[in-house]
């Protein structure tokens, strides 16, 4: 198992944050839905790492 | 509706497709015969057995309980593996001519082409990526080539009724025309596909998934300009919400197949003023006939052990995936491969029994991976809930302009031969920089025989074991074919120095069925005896 980063990565938090939830504006349920899909593919694709995507999401489902 | 024996008149002549029942000299002989190999099933698998085995000298006795070769639409796709196995029991070029050649494979989406996928993008390889064919040419093909090759017994309306199955060998019970009898054999080999009924008879458990869907499957026979290529439609306007795939056969046949849905009622689907409409929005057109229309549902699942004793399974009796990626006759022909040389060697008494084991291990390696791979491609043609059908939509509208998403988007993974993770492979003691690792099928390469005609690599490998060599060559034992690039034939084109990483005093101890055993940059003699007993399962 990776060791997943889960402390703070970013210079300015509030900014990443702000991008992220400013990109569901207006959006639907299902339109929010399908952006997060996108945008997960996309991130995963530049993380690369099954182990770390792997871990990534347990550490999501175990919520 | 299904006229299935037009197709068949089609392609095959001058190949038979029917055959007689013929009175074996086993029956009525007041003892029961002994053979050392029973194949039961003669489809492709147990054809390409009993040939492999005719040709390395042991005889086969082959029952099928039908008189003819079935019709109907079945494999089309035979991959290039496949194909340098045809080649080698000497049927490559008949399947080659009657096939049509293709590499290519687009992928639509709704409306628009996404991307286009090439196979086989390197040249010099003696086979393509793929040919199609149907499945009863290629039989009628085998059946001809069974019929020729000395030692192999092809009895036709013979049915296995029984089979009673020892520590020895195994007795089968037999029903003809004439009525029963039964045989002894030393090993019997089970390749009466999905349906298996020996499987049946010895009460093995078959265990799996079952796909909650429905797809139509059907031949048209008509004139068109399509390029010979795989196109396979995600939600097309002419089909609504569902897949579709258009693939080209030989003669002007053309194979659809049509995802419908778990609710569709395969009764209904199968009526011709259905089906026709259906295909007819596909097209774009009505000048075409229907030549064959079958309603699928489709299955993952085999036998938890290929060897049951003197009794073993190949094929569809022992695996069965789902059509996307052609990996059911593909894998089935490369078990028969597999076990091929083994249990000649073991019936020779040239290698000990337990080199049958590795032929479970091997294949059943194998199997696991066709099904991992058509199970993957099954549930994105068909996602099974909300987020898997969000995630596909997503790949599909990533896939437009960002290659990562063309990766992940799956049509079907097209069949690519196993590497084994076997105990028959040496391991490395050098490093080496290629994918090719021991287990892994060898690679092809152009080269320049003895006499300077031109030819493939794989095309001048025995079927036996073989040491390949480049440069000076190594002692080497006896009963050790060598082959030496630069005498015996000349890597014209540095390809195969190239795929293999070799250098000057490299070597490759190849496999019967062309797979790599081991590989040395500057071997010594007992290197290679000791990386032979291992191959031979003496280790």
């Amino acid at each position: 198992m990776s060791a997943l980063p889960t402390e703070n990565r970013f210079a300015d938090p509030d900014a990443a944050y702000a991008a992220i939830v400013d990109a569901h504006e207006g959006l639907s349920e299902a339109e929010s839905a399908a952006f997060d899909a996108r945008l997960v593919l996309i991130l995963a694709n530049v993380i690369g790492d099954l182990a770390i995507l792997r871990a990534a999401i347990e550490a999501a489902r175990k919520r | 509706m299904a006229q299935a024996n037009q197709t068949a008149s089609m392609n095959t002549a001058p190949f038979p497709t029917r055959f007689a029942y013929a009175r074996s000299e086993d029956q009525g002989a007041g003892r029961e015969a002994h053979h050392p190999v029973v194949v039961i099933g003669a489809g492709p698998v147990g054809l390409a057995l009993a040939i492999d085995l005719g040709q390395r000298g042991i005889p086969v006795v082959v029952l099928d309980d039908a008189d003819r070769i079935g019709d109907g639409s079945r494999a089309i796709c035979f991959a290039k593996k496949t194909l340098e196995i045809f080649d080698r029991l000497g049927v490559g070029k008949p399947m080659l001519e009657r096939g049509i050649t293709w590499n290519v494979g687009r992928v639509f989406h709704r409306d628009a082409e996404l991307y286009a996928f090439d196979l086989l993008p390197e040249t010099g390889h003696g086979m393509p990526a793929f040919i199609n064919l149907p499945q009863f040419t290629v039989e009628a093909i085998l059946v001809a080539k069974a019929k020729a090759t000395p030692g192999v017994d092809l009895r036709w309306k013979n049915r296995v009724v029984g089979i009673d199955a020892t520590s020895s060998g195994a007795s089968v019970d037999i029903e003809t025309p004439d009525g029963l009898y039964r045989i002894n054999a030393d090993y019997v080999v089970a390749c009466d596909g999905a349906r298996s009924p020996t499987r049946a008879l010895m009460g093995l458990d078959f265990a799996g998934r079952v796909f909650e869907d429905r797809f139509l499957i059907a031949d048209v026979r008509m004139i068109a300009n399509t390029p010979t290529e795989r196109w396979f439609w995600f939600d097309p306007p002419f089909h609504g919400g569902k897949s579709a795939l258009l693939h080209r056969q030989p003669d002007d046949i053309w194979r659809i197949d049509l995802q419908l849905g778990w609710d569709a009622d395969p009764e209904h689907e199968k009526r011709p003023e259905i089906v026709g409409p259906r295909i007819a929005r596909m097209l774009g057109h009505d000048r075409f006939a229907l030549e064959w229309v079958s309603i699928y549902t489709f299955q993952c699942r085999r036998l938890e052990q290929f060897c049951h004793g003197r009794v073993l399974f190949a094929g569809d009796a022992a695996h069965q995936v789902s059509p996307f990626g052609a990996r059911g006759a593909n894998s089935g022909i490369q078990d028969a491969e597999n076990l091929a040389w083994k249990l000649a060697a073991v019936v020779k008494g040239d290698a000990k029994a337990a080199l049958l084991s590795s032929y479970d291990v091997e294949r059943g390696q194998a199997a696991d991976e066709n099904i991992l791979n058509s199970s993957r491609a099954t549930d994105f043609i068909a996602p099974r809930h909300a987020g898997a059908k969000r995630y596909r939509e997503a790949v599909l509208n990533l896939a437009v302009d960002m290659p990562f998403a063309r990766r992940m988007l799956n049509s079907g993974r097209l069949s690519t031969p196993t590497s084994y993770d076997t105990g028959l492979s040496t391991p490395d003691i050098d490093s080496w920089t290629t994918a090719t690792r021991p287990g892994s099928p060898m690679p092809d390469a152009p080269v320049v025989r003895a006499g300077g005609e031109s030819d493939f690599f794989l095309a001048m490998l025995p079927a036996t074991a073989c040491l390949v060599v480049f440069g000076p060559a190594p002692e080497t034992p006896d009963d050790l074919a060598v082959l030496r690039v630069g005498t015996d034939i000349v890597d014209c084109e540095g390809l195969l120095a190239k795929r293999l990483d070799a250098t000057p005093g490299s070597a490759f101890l190849l496999r019967p069925d062309h797979h790599l055993a081991a590989r040395w940059r500057h071997p010594i003699h007992d290197q290679i005896l000791a990386a032979l007993d291992r191959l031979r399962g003496k280790a």
